[in-house]
């Protein structure tokens, strides 16, 4: 079992409380995952020529400023690492004369090999991604989501059926650029799936089976696929239960697997857009008791975008 | 008449009321459910219990005797394995309401999720709206009436429960059949109806789903298939 719960702001005075609201619904998902909690959230989008990135560390006592200087050494270019507890967003100019993809991918590649300890949980123009271990309660006050303003924001309460309980195990997974994704259910064609996405060149770093589901929507996205052709072709290829929450720059999607029997719901107000495992959750917000409340179907992807 | 505020006072509040004896004959009014779970669940005695909002996990479950409205959509497991007395919703249900139910009467104004009355055992349900897939899975007996449409695999692996459908039925599952529509099942559906108090559909429109009862009898020819 786990929790579930996305929130997409309508009305951009609203921004300023999405940490706040999505704390409120994180909280009523405990229950359902007490072993570790995560969240990803989009804001303070950076500047065209930049990338924005999530590190996450190992080590409580982590030195951020000796790390900054290293990646400012490397990188010869402008960098900021700001610390939130454990992890750090770091933000790098680009050198816009190489190609931004291939110049991101060699950085990501120097941090992972240059810098003990530390892990990549997310990287793209807004999005930040921040998960660990404990209940939904301690995550939100270690990280101050509660304070977090942005655009929208996924979050995830985990109680561990298939594999470990670790930071690396936990929700939400990143699966390209300003996109993840949390996962209630269990898959049961994980192992054959990872083999082939391994094959394909996609990098897992733990034996999760959610990971699997965020790397095969990674592969299915660099091949080209739009995130609902992704989605399409997850319904075939992903054998198993799920609700899937996926975050993208603009908004987030929905999918349910065909049996449906992890559940999920809907609502929708002039002011936002929420998903969440159970009612409970949406209760708590703002205007829910004159939301439209549906369940969404089987087999049917949903999606918010902001245009 | 006993009120509880959900918001202030826990759900085992209301419940411990709900399993007293000086229950019987008793109202109670419940507000700001919030989607709590197991709101009214065992209710032992002949009594009203309304409810105002939205309500989580099973909700009157394992209800004897209670008549329970739920103002509001109701979550997983409604009513699940009911015993008797009656439950209804106002809103939409989600999946698995009445799993399992021996009685009493289940009443979904709007629509039920998947598996609705799966494994019921004797309940009675009338569901305004649609149902979702699977619904009637392995039902024993009771009653199932839908006034909208039913979604796949309609009664799958059905015992003799009676299912009746008044729009399309997407599909039927393994060993349930369309089966006519006679003087007596037309009497059954506009008895419930009556039950129900839902006075504009006809009667007539419904068709009729039951067991081909290939399933369940043990066949000398799949002896292979053990």
């Amino acid at each position: 079992m786990c929790g579930i719960v996305g929130l997409y702001i309508k009305r951009p005075e609203l921004e300023a409380n999405l940490g706040g609201m999505l704390s409120d619904m994180l909280m009523q998902m405990t229950e359902r995952g007490p072993d570790s909690a995560g969240f990803a959230i989009y804001r303070n989008p950076v500047s065209p020529g930049q990338v924005k990135i999530t590190l996450q560390s190992s080590d409580p006592d982590t030195d951020w400023e000796a790390i900054q200087t290293c990646v400012q050494a490397e990188i010869d270019r402008k960098a900021t690492l700001s610390p939130v507890a454990n992890h750090g967003i770091l933000i790098a100019r680009l050198d816009n004369k190489v190609d931004n993809e291939a110049e991101t991918e060699a950085l990501l590649n120097w941090v992972e090999n240059n810098i003990p300890g530390i892990k990549i949980t997310s990287i793209g123009y807004t999005i930040e991604i921040y998960k660990e271990k404990g209940s939904p309660d301690q995550v939100i006050r270690t990280f101050g989501l509660n304070l977090m303003a942005g655009t929208h924001a996924l979050g995830h309460t985990r109680m561990a059926t298939e594999s470990a309980v670790t930071t690396e195990h936990s929700h939400p997974f990143s699966t390209g650029r300003d996109l993840c994704l949390v996962h209630n259910g269990s898959l049961s064609n994980h192992n054959n799936l990872r083999e082939m996405l391994i094959g394909e060149g996609i990098r897992f770093t733990t034996d999760n089976d959610s990971e699997v589901a965020a790397g095969y929507l990674t592969w299915r996205l660099g091949q080209g696929a739009t995130l609902n052709q992704a989605l399409e072709a997850a319904l075939e290829d992903l054998d198993g239960f799920y609700t899937f929450a996926i975050g993208s720059k603009d908004g987030f999607a929905v999918l349910r697997d065909p049996i449906a029997c992890k559940p999920a719901i809907l609502a929708e107000t002039d002011d936002w857009v929420a998903m969440a495992s159970e009612y409970r959750a949406i209760a708590q917000l703002p205007g829910s008791e004159n939301a439209t409340i549906w369940e969404p179907e089987p087999a049917t992807i949903y999606s918010w975008e902001r245009s | 008449m006993q009120e509880f505020d959900l918001q202030d006072s826990g759900v085992r509040d209301l419940n411990s009321a709900l399993h007293q004896a000086d229950a019987e004959g008793e109202s109670f009014v419940v507000a700001n459910p919030g989607g709590k779970h197991n709101v009214a669940a065992g209710a032992m005695f002949s009594c009203d219990v309304s409810v105002h909002g939205h309500v989580g996990y099973y909700c009157a479950g394992m209800n004897k005797n209670a008549n329970i409205t739920v103002n509001g959509n109701a979550g997983p497991g409604l009513a699940e394995n009911m015993m008797s007395g009656k439950v209804r919703i106002k809103g939409n249900a989600s999946q698995y309401c009445a799993a399992t139910a021996h009685g009493g009467l289940l009443v979904v104004e709007g629509n039920a999720a998947a598996r609705c009355g799966i494994s019921m055992k004797g309940v009675d349900i009338v569901v305004r709206g649609s149902i979702g897939h699977m619904s009637a899975f392995m039902a024993q007996t009771g009653c199932l009436i839908v006034c909208g449409d039913a979604g796949d695999a309609l009664g799958d692996s059905i015992y003799e429960a009676r299912l009746y459908v008044r729009g399309s039925v997407k599909s039927l599952g393994t060993d349930c059949i369309e089966k006519p529509l006679d003087d007596e099942h037309k009497k059954e559906i506009s008895y419930l109806l009556k039950q129900a108090a839902i006075d504009d559909v006809d009667v007539d429109e419904f068709k009729r789903y039951g067991s081909a009862r290939e399933l369940y009898h043990f066949k000398i020819d799949n002896v292979g298939a053990y």
